[in-house]
């Protein structure tokens, strides 16, 4: 767009749309904006955030067969670009890196230290692909990074860079439970742009002015009603599908299609699920999944909105500098909670029984809101498959009830 | 929370910058255990029961509580026993060295009661030392309160805290009754625990507050005991120890229950820790 040419009218309550074959286009106007773009692409066979340089380097084509303790990718029966759910990877890798340095210190001449609190410098990010359920996620933590007394300040300025491009869903795995947590499959709130897949092209909603602003530099047409109807349907049917929890849950729902997974749609229950927890700290369920269970803390780093942390100290080999760094900390491992006397949380047993208590009920306490969102990652890399919902279920179930 | 209304960030919040303290002094108590005093810059205040993350560059920090007298904090004390990696560091440090902390985090012990409030002060082991900045607030304002007892005990008469105090605090007003597990040749006082040592006086139990400091099941019996005598279980206050890495309720070592013990506690109510307080390894 040359100098003095009027930027073209976008009007914020309308949809528009984007050709795929023009998405490349799309992906260079962030690019020359000066956003780092970032999308799933394979690696590892496993479909995770990585910069994306090219269309071509996303999963099209495929999809997840995601179950209780597996993730397969597989080639799947239509073209469609974002017809796989959600990977490991979360909007926290970049909000909450695995890694950083929160302080820094030198040793003077004299002795005395000196120190510097780093803050990242990482270019503005533009995340295409983000979930309903990822959205909901980052406001979870955005509560608990920026709601209480101490404000993380990394997390803010990594949190002010982001520009988000969210994916409707029209598909759900089986450990999908979005709906049960009132978070998705439908995007809502907290994108700028947020797209709805259709056969070639996608409809394009506008979640801010920032979003406004780059879609504008595309000049893209607005989207008729006919094909906003047919996007709204999309995200209309899968949200239907979800809710009728009892369903047969199918990969596919062509007719004629292989259905390579039969299982049924994940659901949990909330209602009162606070008290439930809190009253059933004995409930003998908990030492049945602690025989399951390998406290190996996968659950805990897949989780979108986990934000346990250790702070500890690199030192150089002189000891003239020392790091202070944040890594991603686990509440299934014995460091976690250990005190002078020896860790407090000795047994598997509680450490699971934290974790959920934690996330299902303790979250509510702290931070106003669930800690799940029902991605049912947790439910996916566990290695041995334990189910969330189904633990509630059991905690729910009088007939389980024996106290441990 | 939409990417547009996200608050701005700005670098006001230095949660990670320790503070720098001149060692005035240091003090050997009783095996292992050893006092740093402190000179503080002008504007260090804290409230008795809260405590700083002491730092050793290169080891990392330890929670350790402020054990003197909140009504003079140009100087404070860290009571401190050389048990890990920190603290056996923080134990060479000398008079005139430098010491790193953060702080003051946490809530205090109750120093709003009503007039004539009879005081339990009921501690184990090193736990006197969160609670000597108590003593140390009631003794400064005596005549506001009724009868205040201070019952401690400890494994053995050697294993006995700050006790040259003890005289004074007596003079001031203060009840000092102590018991220990193990005796020596040389004990005259009581033997056995201190919930033993709460069932040796009158009590006016609408008109007292408990406050309570060391291991987590002597805590859990001090305020059965307490409870047993009609006080209030808002009236009863314990301080809890926890993992604290962060001190700020961001890392999530330290929880317990639906709180952060770092900045929700140290100090509870019974009343807000009884549904938990009774749950193993919680």
């Amino acid at each position: 767009m040359g100098i003095g040419q009027a930027m073209p009218e976008i009007d914020l309550t309308r949809s528009y749309l984007i050709a795929k074959k023009s998405f490349p286009e799309f992906l260079e106007a962030l690019q020359r904006l000066g956003y780092q773009t970032i999308g799933p692409t394979i690696r590892d066979s496993a479909i995770v955030f990585a910069p994306l340089e090219r269309v071509e380097q996303l999963p099209i084509g495929w999809w997840d067969d995601q179950r209780g303790g597996s993730y397969r990718l597989e080639k799947a029966p239509t073209e469609a670009w974002f017809e796989f759910v959600v990977g490991p990877h979360s909007l926290k890798n970049y909000t909450f890196p695995p890694r950083q340095t929160v302080l820094r210190g030198e040793r003077q001449a004299d002795g005395r230290w000196q120190f510097e609190q780093p803050l990242p410098a990482t270019p503005p990010l533009a995340i295409l692909g983000v979930r309903a359920c990822d959205l909901a996620a980052l406001a979870i933590q955005d509560r608990v990074f920026l709601g209480s007394e101490y404000r993380d300040e990394s997390y803010a300025l990594r949190r002010q860079q982001l520009f988000l491009i969210a994916v409707n869903c029209q598909r759900s795995a089986p450990t999908c439970f979005c709906h049960s947590m009132n978070c998705g499959p439908e995007v809502t709130t907290g994108f700028d742009l947020a797209l709805t897949e259709l056969d070639n092209q996608f409809v394009v909603q506008i979640g801010s002015s920032r979003g406004a602003e780059v879609l504008a530099t595309i000049e893209p047409q607005p989207a008729s009603s006919e094909l906003e109807e047919r996007a709204r349907q999309r995200v209309v049917h899968l949200a239907n599908r979800m809710a009728n929890h009892a369903t047969l849950y199918q990969l596919s729902d062509q007719p004629g299609e292989a259905t390579a997974a039969r299982q049924t749609q994940r659901h949990l229950n909330t209602e009162g699920i606070r008290d439930l927890l809190y009253d059933n700290l004995h409930h003998s369920r908990w030492d049945e999944v602690a025989q399951r269970c390998l406290s190996c803390g996968n659950c805990t780093m897949v989780c979108p909105t986990c934000f346990c942390s250790t702070v500890e100290d690199i030192p150089s080999l002189d000891e003239s500098e020392v790091a202070r760094e944040r890594t991603w900390a686990s509440c299934f491992t014995s460091d976690h909670s250990f005190i002078s006397s020896g860790a407090v949380r000795q047994s598997t047993r509680s450490r699971y029984r934290q974790w959920l208590t934690h996330k299902l009920g303790g979250w509510i306490d702290q931070f106003g809101t669930s800690g799940c969102v029902g991605c049912g990652r947790c439910i996916t890399w566990c290695p041995v498959g334990i189910d969330l919902t189904e633990e509630v279920a059991a905690l729910r179930d009088p007939a389980s009830k024996r106290e441990g | 929370m939409s990417p547009t209304d996200c608050p701005a960030a700005t670098t006001s919040t230095n949660l990670w910058m320790p503070l720098e303290m001149l060692i005035v002094d240091t003090i050997s108590e009783i095996r292992d255990v050893f006092t740093l005093v402190l000179s503080t810059p002008t504007d260090f205040a804290f409230r008795p029961g809260q405590f700083n993350m002491l730092y050793v560059p290169g080891f990392g920090e330890s929670a350790i509580s402020i054990s003197s007298d909140a009504d003079r904090p140009q100087q404070i004390c860290h009571t401190i026993r050389a048990v890990g990696n920190v603290t056996r560091e923080l134990q060479k440090f000398g008079s005139g060295e430098r010491l790193l902390l953060r702080g003051p985090f946490g809530t205090a012990w109750p120093v709003d009661f009503d007039g004539g409030q009879d005081i339990v002060i009921a501690c184990g082991g090193l736990g006197l030392a969160p609670l000597r900045p108590m003593v140390y607030h009631l003794m400064n304002r005596r005549e506001q309160f009724g009868t205040v007892r201070l019952l401690y005990g400890a494994r053995t008469p050697a294993d006995l805290l700050y006790r040259e105090e003890y005289p004074t605090w007596e003079q001031a007003g203060i009840e000092v009754r102590v018991t220990v597990d193990q005796a020596d040749p040389n004990w005259r006082g009581p033997i056995g625990f201190v919930t033993q040592l709460m069932r040796q006086f009158p009590w006016r139990p609408q008109h007292t507050a408990v406050l309570a400091c060391g291991p987590e099941v002597m805590m859990r019996y001090v305020a059965l005991e307490a409870l047993g005598q009609q006080v209030d279980r808002h009236k009863i206050f314990l301080s809890m120890e926890r993992n604290m890495n962060c001190a700020a309720g961001l890392c999530g070592h330290c929880q317990f229950g639906p709180s952060f013990v770092c900045k929700d506690g140290p100090v509870y109510t019974y009343g807000q820790l009884e549904p938990f307080l009774h749950i193993e390894d919680l």
